[in-house]
């Protein structure tokens, strides 16, 4: 058996939704070391273009779609200047606000 | 939102002295990285933050005690423990904090460190362990590896390191653990339980200095000795801290001790005790 | 006696030097003491051991003297009155904590029965010579207090009285004894505990939020939050504002600072200098002593009187910081100034550069025996 054959689809799925994140940067604050960037298990940032006034360029969201809301950002960010918040569960979820 | 408001808006910005932000640690500093599982250590365990205090002694990481806003004293080098066990003892309500280097706790500080786990005062003390003495330049440490080189060794380290967590151990402490700045979900989780452990407890950072040790040792970028330390840690249970050695191909991390044993401060209250009720025996014979 | 578990010990009694230091340092309400045991202020140590326990408060042996001295900073900043004893070589281990203690302004006693040194030099012998250590020990610019005590019932009163500085100054206030007083057993008064003045550290009267650590009163003092009271301050040695955060290359908060913490010393020396004067009137020789040396210097003014030598005494019970001005006014009168001491001449700098023209003679013994009232007759009659 294949490890793809062990997949499936929760049951639930349809039901509960999954968590629609809104990712916020505080450009200032960022010395650039890309933690953030590097360590999210969804890609969701990249390294902008964007000089801050620190001299560094700090990460831009670019797909907050696919955030799982891990906060793995949050939580490796030397600099306290990346947080999420779980805005609302996308279509499917039951109560669209946070359980 | 601009970024003052969003400050504000960070979950852990009522942890932090948000005027004295940003800190002055470079740029992929894993002191930044403690200091945020510290806080969201204290966060999840939602306790009272008038009965905290963090002491750090000198070095880069010992600027985090004016960092967080609870009570908290920046020591000179080497004292934030002995300082500590006068806070702890001269009021028991108190959880004492200790967050400091590898230079300040295990070389000035050494004696103070073996002691206080020896007579197991219960402060918990956060070692952010960066192979060298940052703040002033990039020398050789007591955690610095054989052959690294740093300034005051440049012909290459001949002098063999500490393993903390196995002094830790030996001193006496009811609690050592050793994280890097990668493990941050278990190295909250090792903070919080020894928040909530009575004892003297060790929890080692192994931590980038990107600036300084890491770039005169040619390891890379934040990010390369992030990924190094994904490559060669070990998470065990229970492992002897005598063989958790670290060496370039391997980092054993997780929790070394984990043993109850009463503190210092609980046989002290227990004696007063005893000698005041004896004392009141005898005046009423 | 040892056993009582009452803090002040009313009632007369016979006691070392060092026992009647450590009964003070109980009555003056001091619950926190961690030291180091050193020859010869052992004794402060052994008895605290075994009385704190009887009145609920903390005795630790620590590792050294540098961990005495911050075990006992951070007792006076978790609230307690605390205090820690030793000797010279305990006391230059203790020196840059002095400083941090300065710096942060935690009120604290050190107490240090001094003997001869250089390093370990003579453990058991009587010596006065920490007196510019004690002054100039930590690095940096500050002014200190230190008291002198020259017999058993003054080890019991300026314990007390140094607790009293240092928690009206936020200052480390040294108490600085020799072997000889340390050791010397003699009758001791012990007042009822509401006749001892007993002064606390002034607290914030302005809520958390308002609460500025360093920001001084009109006394240049600060009050003192502690630990755990809600006022979540930050304390640090490196140069600070007066909301405790560093200011490491501010030079008008670096003047601001030091010039403060030397200010609350400098403008409160009148109230806090002490000194004994006997038959100054009419002297034309003044012997300016402190401490073990001040005790022949007592006998020697009184048989130079019967000897038709217009003499006097003044003795120094605060030598830190040092009576200037009484000096100099002593000195316009006086014919010649005698200094006995037990080290080759430290405070007699002082007394020097305070007399200007008037003649001073430093009579300097080092070693087992302190001065005899004679010798110091007979410098009288030499000058």
């Amino acid at each position: 058996m294949t490890p793809q054959k062990l997949w499936r689809k929760p049951l639930d799925a349809e039901k509960i939704g999954l968590p629609k994140a809104e990712i916020h940067v505080i450009t200032d604050l960022c010395k650039g070391c890309d933690f953030c960037i590097e360590f999210c298990p969804k890609k969701v940032l990249e390294k902008s273009n964007k000089l801050n006034k620190r001299g560094a360029y700090p990460p831009k969201v670019v797909d907050e779609d696919n955030c799982a809301l891990c906060s793995f950002c949050t939580a490796i960010c030397p600099e306290f200047a990346v947080f999420t918040i779980e805005k609302e569960r996308r279509e499917g979820s039951e109560s669209g606000e946070k359980q | 939102m601009n970024n003052k408001d969003l400050m504000l808006q960070h979950p852990l910005a009522k942890y932090l002295r948000q005027e004295r932000m940003p800190h002055i640690w470079c740029e992929g500093c894993g002191n930044g990285i403690l200091l945020n599982s510290f806080l969201e250590a204290l966060d999840e365990l939602q306790l009272d933050l008038d009965n905290i205090v963090v002491i750090s002694g000198i070095g880069c990481i010992g600027r985090a005690a004016g960092y967080v806003n609870v009570d908290s004293f920046h020591t000179t080098h080497g004292r934030a423990i002995p300082f500590a066990t006068g806070v702890k003892l001269a009021n028991p309500q108190l959880k004492v904090v200790v967050i400091s280097g590898d230079g300040d706790l295990f070389a000035i500080g050494g004696n103070h460190f073996i002691h206080a786990a020896r007579r197991n005062v219960d402060i918990k003390v956060i070692c952010a362990n960066n192979f060298n003495y940052g703040m002033t330049g990039g020398q050789y440490g007591p955690t610095t590896p054989l052959e690294a080189w740093t300034t005051t060794t440049p012909y290459g380290n001949i002098e063999h390191p500490f393993n903390l967590v196995h002094l830790a151990a030996a001193s006496g402490a009811v609690y050592a653990a050793r994280w890097t700045t990668l493990q941050v979900r278990r190295l909250k989780a090792s903070i919080k339980k020894a928040l909530q452990k009575e004892g003297f407890s060790l929890i080692e950072v192994i931590s980038p200095c990107p600036e300084i040790y890491d770039r005169y040792n040619k390891l890379g970028t934040a990010v390369e000795v992030m990924k190094w330390f994904k490559l060669v840690s070990e998470v065990h249970k229970a492992y002897d801290p005598a063989k958790a050695v670290i060496t370039k191909n391997r980092i054993i991390i997780g929790e070394f001790v984990d043993i109850e044993k009463p503190s210092y401060g609980r046989l002290l209250r227990e004696m007063t005790a005893q000698v005041k009720e004896d004392l009141e025996g005898e005046n009423t014979k | 006696m040892a056993k009582n578990n009452k803090a002040v010990l009313t009632g007369t009694h016979f006691l070392s030097g060092d026992l009647a230091c450590a009964e003070g340092a109980l009555a003056a309400g001091c619950r926190f003491f961690g030291g180091y045991p050193i020859t010869p202020a052992t004794e402060i140590a052994e008895r605290m051991a075994r009385r704190l326990p009887q009145i609920g408060g903390i005795y630790i042996q620590m590792e050294d003297e540098i961990a005495s001295i911050a075990a006992v900073i951070g007792a006076s900043y978790a609230g307690k009155k605390a205090m820690t004893a030793t000797s010279g070589p305990g006391f230059s281990l203790m020196q840059e904590n002095i400083g941090l203690a300065v710096m942060t302004e935690a009120p604290l006693v050190i107490v240090d029965i001094m003997r001869g040194g250089p390093s370990t030099g003579q453990p058991t012998m009587p010596g006065q010579q920490d007196v510019m250590q004690a002054k100039w020990g930590s690095h940096g610019d500050y002014e200190i207090i230190a008291l002198a005590p020259s017999s058993v019932q003054e080890m019991f009163d300026l314990t007390i009285e140094c607790f009293n500085l240092a928690e009206t100054f936020r200052v480390p206030v040294m108490l600085l004894a020799d072997e000889i007083i340390g050791h010397m057993w003699e009758r001791v008064e012990i007042p009822p505990s509401n006749e001892i003045t007993i002064i606390n550290r002034k607290k914030p009267v302005v809520p958390p939020r308002e609460y500025h650590p360093f920001q001084p009163d009109d006394d240049l003092v600060p009050p003192m939050a502690c630990f755990g009271e809600g006022y979540r301050f930050h304390a640090t040695g490196l140069t600070h504002d007066e909301k405790g955060a560093p200011k490491t290359v501010s030079i008008p908060e670096q003047t601001k600072l030091v010039k403060r913490l030397c200010g609350k010393i400098r403008t409160n020396t009148d109230t806090i200098i002490q000194v004994k004067e006997v038959t100054l009137e009419d002297a034309d020789v003044v012997v300016v002593a402190y401490g073990i040396a001040s005790r022949a210097a007592l006998s020697a003014v009184r048989k130079a009187r019967t000897q038709g030598i217009k003499a006097g005494l003044l003795r120094l019970i605060t030598i830190w910081p040092f009576p200037e001005k009484l000096v100099a006014q002593i000195a316009e009168q006086a014919k010649a100034i005698i200094v006995p001491e037990m080290n080759c001449g430290q405070l007699v700098r002082e007394v020097e550069r305070a007399a200007k023209t008037t003649p001073v003679s430093l009579l300097s013994k080092l070693g087992e025996e302190p001065h005899r009232p004679s010798e110091i007759v007979e410098a009288m009659r030499r000058m």
